[in-house]
């Protein structure tokens, strides 16, 4: 029952139902001509934060080997468990990663590892179009990091907190 | 006054049965194939449409969009069909057709061109140029809402069987009134027959168009196939908010895009058919070049691409009323159609009649520029009564503007009351 419904003492315009009717096609026709606002995307991107953290980058040496020397702080700082390393040492004492794999479905790429990192080796990256026929193409090894060709992620400076 | 039976017998020019033959299958398979083309590019229509007064962009993926309808189709075909266990399997198939051919059947009475003198006699740019064209179309239309009914009824379903059971109280509400409005357009032309609907608007166009002629009339026809067709706002049959779709709940593939083709097929079929009774037909406006013989090729092609043309319009104008208005409220439309509508179709009908009357006794032909003139002019005058005058919350109106003022207060009066009983009754515990 309509009893307690709010009654508005609306103006006539309001309440007549074909000229409100014929202000709403006025407004739709309007929109018609207006500019899309639809982003294209595989075509059109949005444009990524220079801090955005996105699929894993292993940076490289001049001679083309990573620049990890197998700290082993990465794997200690991940709150997600997901990177994976075997460290090994050559025959003149330098430490490099046997085996360095990064499961990019367990992280939850917060950066860590790019903070974390002594010798700025792991970075997260301004990158986020992955897609793998398998769950087992997720886990990233050494080599597939180092391939990566994309953008790293800018970390955040305290020194200029606006990145200006 | 006597009818000329005799003579709207003789109508069709004789012509030899060969030719007529081969002339109706031709004009059955071009227009079929335009028809159902047309269809198919409706939907594609549609959603563009539906998408740029959204301020997006719509399908452009399939051929740049174009190709998007055959898309959708080869999709529908390949889909499973599932058959719900519990449906009545025979009129389970058999609903979707039934939708949509009296769509498509009623076409064959409504003239799209003017006729063509060939060189194998006259040809009639009608498939069926029926005297008693417009009597068959009022039979047809009808048909119509026996496909989504029994759609409804067979799926077993109850949000179906409601859509369904609201679809039938709708389509027969409005029909009366659609039927009414057409009244005055046939008391204007003398015959219920299309061709002589045309002939009448083709005079002084497009002042004796009978959208100038019986505008009130045209605004009725205009609600009354939006709500024969299902649309917006009157797609009550379909709510999905509250029925989960009605009627086609239970359809899939195919069976569900014939629904679809069904009511793109009524809604090319209303535009037609106002087109055809109240915009002139294929009349092309501000000449008498096309009415008149010799009946060329050319003018043929003119006056059929000019109905197109008056057709595309009516559909552009369904789909940009879809994408304005919400949905009626039941009540709500059931008190347009016959609190509103039918009595001013009744009253419109008096009107008129008087009007055409009193033109003739005071000696103006149809033909002539008084005659129309004045029907004009009076046409005015009702649209304004009606929009500034009849339309303050009343035409459509929310629940409580039905109450009495008075009424209104004393039910607020009584909830005060109850509200401050419960308040001091909390209080005392």
């Amino acid at each position: 029952m309509a009893i307690g419904v709010k009654v508005l003492e609306r103006p006539i315009e309001q309440t007549s139902y074909l000229r409100a009717t014929l202000n709403g096609m006025r407004l739709t026709l309007k929109h018609m001509f207006q500019e899309k606002v639809t982003w294209q995307y595989p075509e059109q991107k949005w444009p990524l934060s220079p801090r955005w953290r996105g699929t894993h980058r292993m940076l490289t040496t001049e001679d083309g080997k990573a620049k990890c020397v197998a700290c082993g702080l990465c794997p200690t700082v991940c709150p997600a468990n997901c990177i994976k390393l075997v460290p090994g040492e050559d025959e003149k004492g330098n430490r490099y990663p046997l085996v360095f794999e990064i499961d990019e479905f367990r992280c939850i790429f917060c950066g860590y590892c790019q903070e974390v990192c002594p010798e700025e080796a792991i970075h997260v990256g301004r990158h986020y179009e992955n897609s793998e026929y398998s769950r087992e193409g997720f886990v990233y090894d050494l080599e597939r990091l180092m391939a990566q060709t994309h953008p790293v992620c800018e970390m955040w400076d305290p020194a200029d907190p606006k990145g200006e | 006054m006597t009818i000329p039976v005799y003579a709207v017998l003789q109508a069709a020019p004789p012509q030899s049965m060969f030719v007529f033959l081969v002339a109706t299958v031709i004009k059955m398979l071009i227009f079929f194939t335009i028809y159902m083309i047309g269809i198919a590019m409706l939907t594609l229509a549609e959603r563009k449409i539906s998408a740029w007064m959204q301020d997006r962009h719509g399908p452009n993926r399939v051929g740049k969009g174009w190709l998007q309808p055959a898309a959708d189709g080869l999709k529908n075909i390949m889909k499973e069909e599932t058959y719900p266990d519990a449906a009545y399997t025979p009129i389970f198939i058999l609903a979707p057709a039934m939708a949509f051919i009296p769509a498509l059947v009623t076409w064959a009475v409504i003239p799209f061109g003017a006729p063509w003198d060939s060189p194998w006699g006259r040809i009639e740019l009608a498939l069926a140029p029926l005297p008693i064209g417009f009597l068959f179309i009022l039979a047809l239309s009808s048909l119509g809402i026996y496909g989504i009914v029994l759609a409804g009824w067979s799926s077993n379903n109850k949000y179906s069987l409601l859509g369904g059971l609201r679809s039938s109280a709708q389509m027969v509400s409005y029909e009366i009134a659609m039927g009414m409005s057409t009244i005055p357009v046939l008391m204007l032309a003398g015959n219920v027959s299309l061709n002589q609907v045309v002939e009448r608007q083709s005079t002084i166009a497009p002042l004796s168009w009978n959208a100038a002629t019986c505008t009130i009339a045209w605004l009725i026809f205009l609600i009354a196939a939006f709500a024969e067709t299902n649309r917006l706002p009157f797609d009550l049959p379909e709510a999905e908010s509250e029925l989960i779709t009605g009627y086609h709940t239970e359809y899939s593939a195919m069976k569900f895009s014939m629904f679809f083709i069904a009511e793109y097929g009524n809604m090319v079929t209303a535009s037609a058919l106002m087109a055809t009774l109240f915009f002139g037909g294929w009349d092309l406006p501000f000449t008498t070049w096309d009415n008149l013989a010799p009946h060329t090729g050319v003018k043929t092609l003119l006056t059929t691409l000019f109905f197109f043309a008056k057709i595309l319009f009516f559909v552009f104008f369904y789909m940009w009323i879809r994408w304005t208005l919400p949905r009626f409220r039941y009540d709500q439309l059931m008190a347009l159609g016959w609190k509103l509508l039918l009595p001013t179709a009744l009253t419109y009908i008096v009107i008129m009649a008087s009007a055409i009357l009193g033109l003739q006794i005071a000696g103006f032909g149809p033909a002539s520029w008084q005659y129309n003139g004045a029907l004009f002019g009076l046409n005015v005058l009702l649209v304004l009564l009606l929009f500034f005058v009849l339309d303050r919350g009343r035409i459509v109106s929310p629940s409580y503007s039905r109450l009495d003022p008075r009424h209104l207060e004393r039910l607020r009066a009584v909830t005060a009351a109850r509200t401050a009983h419960q308040a001091s009754a909390q209080a005392r515990s």
